[in-house]
């Protein structure tokens, strides 16, 4: 079972339900996909052992066998290579990895090496059976997708894995939410929060993932999230309340489930709910 | 010389936006861009009047023609971002656009195809010129995008005799954050006294020192953790960051939200002078 956590909007509380949602469960996988600011062990303090670096293939050119043709050039579509009138200049953070280059070069004067990009690592919790896994782009880096993808290799299909997305609704997001079972939705009710909802939604809805939304700080704004969901059916899952204690646990970096004992019980009705909600789709 | 300031954060949710409205609403000359254009809420409070609508072209998609396909897998073997499956056809969501199968097609069924990814507007507001936009749902360039409303912005400033261009800001560290920061003449971080928001503010300075941006940081919600506030103002003391703000939290800018306006049209409170001489700092340091 594999859900992602999402919201157009940032700072709406994804991180503070993927995370207590999984000390609610146990038994889970948690990965960080928001690999721009991973937050998901600010909240859990375990102690993170690298597994690995994210890397992406960058070309390589041997100024010896280089005729200065410029195909390589004119091929890239990511302007990651340009034509000087002595060398080959690279850029690689514009380079994606696709590997035209190396085909186009007509005296095979291009090879790759591997660039990192960024880092997983992973650290686990033995009381409440709980493995994180956490992707970091590195500072500088533009493309947060292939850390992302790499990350979700490491989902483990017979357990529960919570992925807490990025915010927005470009391509890091679909490399988070695409291959999901359920995405819970977080947004708040406010203008903003609804306006970035009804994006997700249509995200969502494109990559026919089922979804239901979670309202946090309820309270705060005015009740056009709640019209909204009832008028395009679509079930509320949870309302968080505009709590000053939550938000200062929060700020503290304390999961309130811990502190809070009722809601860790509303979490897992939660779950209860997706889990029925799937299997009644014939999906799980 | 047009200055331009960007308002960031790392972390979302701080206030950029409802910063940056204000900002709007207090600047007397400058051209507004959104360039938080996955999930762009400018509008929400200025209530743009649109004049001139662009089409955004981001990466190209490959097409095969199925009537010219051989069948051959050649291209989805060198596809990269498997975006290519095993009948031949293409995910949109993966291709990157990168024309490999094109190359590599022996009978020419593939082609790249122009794939409108977007919109971005010019458009009248009762704070001056605004320049937003709308990326496609999950497209690829985000960044680029981004460039574009900079550029469109900077053209407009040029032609209005504006002195600024005011950059609302996008989340995270990636390629929409490095493509509205650079060149940029301030980049001011909003962020909050919370351990998500203090380690995201850590990245996001580290983000403008790697491209040489000067910065500045506004300690949003202030109150809500005092001894957080006071750590972050510490450390940004140490690194020689000047903290333009300490803003307490309040009611008013959700309040201000629901009507439309921002918090300094809104309400006189104290919030609101706190951001008027936040701004006065901000301008002050970006015009001299």
């Amino acid at each position: 079972m594999k859900i992602a956590i999402a919201s157009g909007k940032g700072g709406t509380g994804k991180t503070t339900v993927a995370v207590n949602l999984a000390l609610a469960l146990g038994n889970a996988q948690l990965l960080d996909c928001d690999v721009e600011e991973p937050n998901c062990n600010l909240f859990l303090g375990f102690d993170l052992e690298k597994q690995e670096d994210v890397t992406i293939t960058v070309p390589e050119v041997d100024s010896e066998k280089c005729s200065l043709c410029g195909k390589c050039a004119e091929f890239c579509q990511y302007n990651a290579i340009a034509k000087l009138s002595s060398s080959i200049m690279l850029f690689p953070k514009l380079c994606h990895g696709c590997g035209g280059c190396v085909l186009v070069c007509p005296e095979n004067a291009i090879t790759e090496e591997k660039r990192s990009i960024g880092i997983i690592e992973k650290g686990t919790d033995e009381h409440f059976n709980i493995e994180l896994l956490q992707g970091t782009l590195n500072i500088g880096e533009p493309m947060a997708s292939p850390v992302i993808r790499q990350l979700q290799a490491h989902i483990d299909e017979s357990t529960v894995a919570i992925v807490d997305s990025p915010p927005g609704t470009a391509c890091p997001v679909i490399a988070s939410v695409a291959e999901m079972d359920y995405c819970v939705l977080v947004t708040e009710p406010t203008p903003f929060g609804l306006n970035d909802l009804a994006l997700m939604v249509d995200l969502v809805r494109q990559l026919d993932v089922q979804f239901g939304v979670v309202i946090n700080r309820h309270g705060i704004g005015d009740a056009r999230v709640e019209d909204y969901c009832r008028a395009e059916r679509i079930p509320i899952l949870m309302k968080i309340p505009n709590d000053r204690e939550i938000a200062v646990l929060y700020s503290k970096g304390i999961p309130f489930v811990e502190q809070m004992p009722l809601w860790k019980e509303n979490f897992r009705e939660l779950y209860r709910y997706i889990c029925k909600f799937i299997s009644y789709q014939g999906g799980f | 010389m047009v200055k331009q300031l960007t308002v960031i954060s790392g972390k979302g949710g701080t206030g950029k936006t409802t910063i940056t409205s204000s900002f709007a609403a207090l600047a007397e000359n400058a051209v507004i861009a959104d360039c938080d254009v996955d999930a762009a809420d400018m509008h929400l409070i200025l209530h743009p009047d649109i004049f001139e609508t662009n089409d955004f072209y981001g990466l190209k998609v490959a097409s095969i023609n199925k009537n010219m396909c051989v069948d051959c897998g050649k291209c989805a073997t060198s596809c990269r971002f498997e975006a290519i499956n095993r009948y031949n056809l293409i995910d949109v969501y993966k291709c990157e656009g990168c024309a490999v199968c094109e190359y590599v097609c022996p009978v020419n069924a593939i082609s790249m195809v122009e794939r409108k990814s977007g919109e971005y507007y010019c458009s009248h507001t009762r704070f001056g010129t605004l320049v937003h936009a709308k990326l496609g749902i999950g497209e690829e360039a985000s960044g680029k995008l981004v460039s574009e409303v900079r550029r469109r912005a900077s053209e407009l400033a040029a032609e209005d005799g504006s002195d600024m261009i005011l950059i609302d800001g996008p989340p995270g560290t990636g390629c929409a954050v490095i493509a509205a920061i650079t060149g940029t003449d301030l980049v001011l971080v909003v962020t909050e006294p919370t351990i998500s928001g203090i380690h995201d503010l850590e990245r996001v300075i580290g983000v403008t020192r790697h491209f040489r941006i000067p910065v500045a940081v506004c300690i949003n919600k202030c109150d809500i953790n005092m001894s957080l506030s006071q750590k972050i103002y510490d450390h940004c003391k140490i690194n020689g960051i000047s903290v333009m703000g300490m803003l307490p939290y309040d009611r008013s800018p959700v309040a201000a939200m629901v009507e439309g306006k921002s918090v300094v049209e809104y309400s006189d409170n104290s919030l609101s002078s706190m951001i008027r001489s936040l701004w006065f700092e901000v301008s002050a340091r970006l015009l001299k």
